[in-house]
């Protein structure tokens, strides 16, 4: 699905390396978690696969289904199965949701030769898949993200992973900011989607999301390399013992 | 105060093609009055305090620069679906045969050419007088010039709440035209009434609506501005509010290679409200200016101005606006913002926000910002599969949308709103 090789990354505007060789590969059907301490690259990471500008690549690859992620456009991974749930999902002013969903959902449609979705069928779509995560009406009336708060956004962008059904599936610290109620609604969202077609990759910086999605593989990211792989075992050595343990470890 | 021999001379020029509407004794005497202020005026130049942002010289021309016509047959006509009473003006000569029947209850409705030759007609105490009382402190020539030397325009006395809107289009059909309407009304006492305008009018296109609203009356004005590329316009709106009477005005503005509206407010009675917004989109050799002036002389009254334009590939967009309270006018509620949505590099806009405040007790508030695209919010919506061309021009309506938002039919809200993304549609290719 997902296959990162020795992906090194810099900042485009300085010369500083933050990504130092990652090799990352997330088959179908399976749930790979990253955790690592703050600042290690994790999000830098999820942007670079999405298509954010300010990143430059300096040597590596990331291929999604085959197809080269870094020669197109962030649209054309969006089409291709590509999904980000941001950590810090953008408030967009004077855009309501459902425009943006239904605008996002028929993009999409049309990018890859398919039919758009009738207003009907989204409608009746998105109602249920927002009942499911208990947003109401009207979060989906207001503008995209404005004055919500950091739960529902975190939901939000569950619905939107729910309605585009992308094919690989990055979670960006999507528990951060959730108490344990609004956290099970996200876990359950995500939950729903696993199938044995779809591949997903959960960032975090603490374990307690990964009782709620079960991971298959779990990597320790730091300094920008991944440190450590293995399975949802490793979770809970790094919950017990911290992350310098760990560095200490492999150093 | 003679003028200095050059501007004499242009001056002199410009008055040389026109001529006055033949009138009886009400409207011979605004003129007279009218001329005598221009021509203690004169034209206007680029060292005048409110022209430093706007080269009036087209303006100023002794004959207007010609204007292609642009020929649109892709698209309803805007305000299509409301019902309403069209009058249409052709060039700035009114086509009776082309407008509908002006029978509206509570409403009066006349054309300038004909009740002009009356001797006596409540427009007495209208025209020129609302423009005469906006020319201090800042003047305004085009205005004077205006009220002297119109051609037509119409007058209409609200005495009702009025059914359904007055609907002004103006079709510019020659090349050359250069056009001067005067448009005057009067809200009674509890009346209300809705202008809806639309249309390039000609190639140059001098226009003036003077709106006198009297107590708890209500007065709605929307208005389309033509999409012909080549097109001038120089438009005064001058208004006096009486007591706990509305005002409101909206203006959108697509192309043109120069568009100057000024709106000229004044409370005279208290608890009243006046909003002025405008959307302006302009590509390349555009330029846009918003003048406002607002005078509070009364209490308790409310203003507000929302002015924002998106502009790219050189496209210049102005805003002056200015609030003056006036001692004694406590409790004043008065908010200005203007804001640019700059596309590019090479567009730019010019504000001028002011206030000037001789009361004690009051609240006012301006901003005045221009900047580029949002590039965490364009990131999010491209994440998402929404093409950039489209994600830019979904954020360019949100840009617009705060002014949007001040139109108060939703009908016509929506149709504005449809007609912009249109208009970025067709920019799209
Ligand atoms: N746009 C940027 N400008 C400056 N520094 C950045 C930028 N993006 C990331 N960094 C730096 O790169 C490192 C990794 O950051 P990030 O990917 O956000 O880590 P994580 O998500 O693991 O906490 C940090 O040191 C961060 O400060
Ligand atoms: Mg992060």
């Amino acid at each position: 699905m997902l296959e990162i090789k020795n992906l090194h990354v810099k900042l485009e505007e300085e010369d500083k390396a933050i990504l130092k060789g990652v090799d990352l590969t997330v088959e179908a059907g399976k749930v790979h978690a990253i955790m690592g301490p703050n600042g290690s690259g994790k999000s830098t990471l999820s942007y670079v696969l999405s298509g954010k500008n300010g990143y430059e690549v300096t040597d590596g690859s990331a291929t999604l289904l085959g197809h080269d992620l870094l020669a197109m456009d962030p649209e054309e991974r969006a089409a291709a199965g590509l999904f980000l749930a941001f950590q810090y999902p953008v408030e967009i002013p004077g855009v309501g949701n459902m425009t943006f969903l239904r605008t996002a959902v028929n993009a999409q449609r049309k990018a890859r030769g398919e039919e758009e979705m009738s207003s009907a069928e989204f409608l009746k779509t998105v109602r249920q898949k927002a009942r499911e995560l208990e947003i109401d009406a009207d979060m989906l009336k207001r503008p995209v993200n404005t004055g919500f708060s950091g739960g529902e956004k975190k939901r939000n962008e569950i619905l939107q992973m729910a309605m585009l059904a992308p094919k690989m599936c990055i979670l960006d610290e999507t528990d951060s900011g959730l108490d344990v109620d609004a956290m099970k609604l996200v876990a359950q969202g995500v939950n729903a989607l696993r199938d044995a077609g779809r591949g997903f990759l959960v960032i975090t910086h603490y374990q307690r999301l990964l009782n709620h999605i079960q991971p298959d593989v779990v990597h320790i990211m730091s300094e920008g390399r991944i440190i450590k792989t293995g399975g949802p075992e490793l979770a809970l050595e790094v919950e017990e013992n911290g992350y310098a343990d760990l560095k200490a470890e492999v150093a | 105060m003679a003028l200095p021999q050059a501007k004499h001379d242009a001056t002199e020029a410009r008055l040389e093609g026109l001529t006055r509407l033949p009138g009886g004794a009400w409207l011979s005497a605004a003129q007279d009055a009218a001329l005598g202020r221009f021509g203690a005026m004169g034209l206007p130049g680029r060292r005048d305090e409110y022209w430093r942002f706007t080269d009036p010289a087209t303006l100023n021309a002794a004959t207007a620069p010609s204007a292609a016509l642009m020929t649109i047959t892709d698209e309803a006509p805007i305000f299509g679906d409301i019902d309403r009473v069209r009058l249409v003006f052709v060039d700035g000569v009114f086509d009776a045969a082309a407008s509908d029947d002006p029978d509206l209850a509570g409403v009066e409705i006349e054309r300038l050419a004909e009740a002009g030759k009356t001797d006596i007609h409540w427009s007495r105490d209208v025209y020129g007088v609302l423009e005469a009382r906006g020319q201090t402190p800042v003047r305004r020539p085009f205005a004077a010039l205006n009220t002297a030397f119109a051609q037509d325009g119409v007058l209409i006395r609200v005495t009702g709440k009025a059914a359904r809107p007055v609907h002004l289009v103006y079709l510019h059909e020659s090349e050359t035209s250069d056009a001067i309407l005067h448009h005057c009304i009067k809200v009674e006492q509890g009346a209300e009434l809705t202008v809806l305008e639309n249309g390039p009018g000609a190639a140059r296109f001098n226009k003036v609506m003077e709106v006198d609203i009297a107590d708890g009356g209500a007065f709605h004005h929307i208005r389309a501005q033509g999409r012909d590329h080549e097109r001038r316009a120089m438009t005064h709106v001058f208004a006096r509010l009486g007591e706990e009477s509305l005002f409101k005005s909206f203006t959108m503005t697509a192309n043109g290679v120069l568009t100057r509206n000024e709106a000229v407010i004044e409370f005279t009675g208290d608890n009243a409200s006046a909003h002025v917004a405008g959307a302006a989109m302009g590509d390349g050799d555009f330029h846009h200016d918003d003048t406002v002036f607002i005078t509070h002389d009364a209490v308790n009254c409310e203003s507000r101005q929302v002015f924002k334009k998106v502009l790219r590939n050189g496209a210049t967009g102005v805003f002056q606006g200015k609030i003056l309270v006036r001692p004694g006018a406590q409790k004043t509620d008065g908010y200005q913002m203007s804001q640019a949505l700059l596309l590019d590099e090479n567009a730019q806009f010019l504000a001028k926000p002011e206030l000037e405040i001789h009361a004690d007790d009051v609240a006012c508030s301006h901003g005045s910002t221009s900047g580029a695209i949002d590039e965490e919010a364009l990131f999010y919506l491209r994440a998402r599969g929404v093409p950039r061309a489209e994600a830019i021009d979904m954020l360019t309506l949100a840009f617009l949308a705060e002014a949007i938002q001040e139109i108060g039919d939703e009908a016509i809200r929506d149709e504005i709103h449809t007609r912009l993304e249109a208009w970025l549609m067709r920019r799209r290719g």
